[in-house]
């Protein structure tokens, strides 16, 4: 079974140690950064959503997975700086001013993360013009934005707003999530997406990605 | 009538489906060891960090309708404003378990242990849930106690948040309560902390006042519909 096959399967089942050792024995090998990247690392976890998505396994498996992921991209990064291999987007991420709940922020994070994107997390309690600012300044395309209180949910319009002054609405997409939220809510405050879960949001970032 | 206690980690231990049940994983599914590993591992911690204590007091009519109208932002209809009214007994009520846990879930999350911290965030919610149904076991006993005929009497939680009752409801409950004195507080938004904590009202009354259907307000927007599982429970038992 070839290095990045095992790579893989490791990740898969969650195996950090392994995907560590198998990482640093297919650099030692001269497999290129992106192609490990890109087969063991990201195609692994395509593989882990895809299982979820089908309900073959569960939430802790997709975070053990992930912390596999973190274990192979930690071996892979000065190669990858080396290299000028740059992440497929960048997504500023946080919890809206007031709300300090971030276990669906973080779950969001962990699996853009793992779908290959670079995740500038601002935390809890984001005031709306950090999001922006954070946004233009790490050239980032997407803002993401949780909240969990019905209270907290109209700083997630301020943002848009901001977006909007800022004249960067073209270039900046804004997708919204939390459970009080919807789709309706988000059509209404003009965010560009909704994500109902990590999941679904992973795949709506891939999508405004893509527009962009 | 009123109780403030410390409690035991014996009474918030959360049950493995109800855990299982917020990680996605279905009743009665065999797991591998690894989440086996997770869920022991997350209740080890839950024992050793967790500080749980309940503030219980009754209130009058009058103190309910001043918490339930709050700052005058609940739906037009609400199927607690109705329970409310055909109430027997009512009290206040906030429950904790500490802030530690809160810290150790997000301490994990940082050092990329993330399987864990999210077990023990589900592990640490449903032994809060644990500790909001002792609440309502609790009022159930005093009444008794107190000589009131129980009977047929069912005690149920309800918190600001939920069913079209504002989250503002909590700052008037809060005033009244003051679940300060168990170390919850609450900020701007009407968050407590520490977050696994909850609040609300205690409803005393036979079993027919909490059933209501979904044809309320806020019903159409609600993605969980948790009450009627509740409901359905309460008409089995």
């Amino acid at each position: 079974m070839g290095i990045l096959t095992q790579l893989s399967n490791s990740l898969i089942n969650g195996n950090d140690e392994k995907v560590a050792l198998l990482t640093r024995q297919a650099i030692d090998e001269g497999i290129p950064a992106k192609q490990i990247l890109d087969t063991g690392l990201i195609g692994a976890m395509d593989t882990v959503g895809a299982r979820f998505k089908a309900h073959d396994i569960f939430l802790p498996d997709v975070l053990l997975a992930a912390k596999a992921m973190y274990a192979g991209m930690d071996e892979l990064k000065p190669l990858m700086i080396e290299a000028g291999i740059s992440s497929i987007g960048k997504v500023v991420l946080g919890s809206v001013q007031g709300d300090l709940h971030d276990i669906g922020k973080n779950l969001v994070g962990i699996m853009l993360k793992g779908a290959g994107f670079e995740v500038i997390d601002l935390g809890n309690d984001v005031p709306p013009s950090c999001f922006v600012e954070s946004a233009m300044e790490h050239g980032a395309s997407v803002i993401g934005m949780s909240a969990l209180l019905t209270t907290t949910m109209p700083a997630m319009k301020r943002v848009v707003e901001c977006v909007q002054e800022e004249q960067v609405a073209g270039q900046i997409k804004i997708i919204v999530g939390g459970a009080p939220v919807s789709e309706d809510f988000a059509r209404e405050i003009g965010a560009d997406a909704y994500g109902f879960d990590a999941a679904s949001a992973v795949d709506r970032v891939k999508s405004l990605i893509g527009d962009n | 009538m009123i109780q403030i206690k410390a409690h035991s980690y014996d009474m918030i231990t959360p049950s493995r489906d109800a855990v299982f049940k917020t990680q996605g994983i279905p009743p009665d599914t065999v797991v591998h060891d690894e989440i086996e590993t997770l869920y022991t591992k997350a209740l080890a911690l839950l024992s050793v960090l967790a500080a749980p204590f309940s503030i219980v007091s009754e209130v009058s009519e009058f103190d309910s309708d001043v918490v339930y109208y709050g700052e005058g932002r609940n739906e037009s209809r609400t199927p607690i404003g109705d329970i409310f009214k055909r109430a027997d007994h009512l009290a206040l009520f906030a429950v904790t378990i500490g802030q530690p846990i809160s810290r150790e879930i997000q301490d994990r999350f940082q050092s990329n242990d993330f399987a864990l911290a999210s077990m023990l965030d589900s592990v640490a919610s449903a032994a809060v849930d644990r500790l909001a149904a002792n609440a309502e076991r609790f009022f159930f006993k005093a009444l008794s106690e107190e000589g009131y005929p129980v009977t047929g009497t069912v005690v149920l939680g309800y918190s600001p948040g939920y069913c079209g009752w504002h989250i503002s409801g909590q700052r008037r409950l809060f005033d009244i309560l003051r679940p300060q004195q168990i170390g919850i507080s609450l900020n701007d938004s009407f968050l407590m902390q520490p977050m696994k904590s909850v609040s609300g009202v205690l409803v005393a009354g036979p079993k027919e006042i909490h059933t209501f259907p979904t044809s309320y307000p806020s019903c159409s927007q609600c993605e969980t519909r948790g009450c009627r599982e509740r409901i359905r429970t309460l008409m089995a038992g």
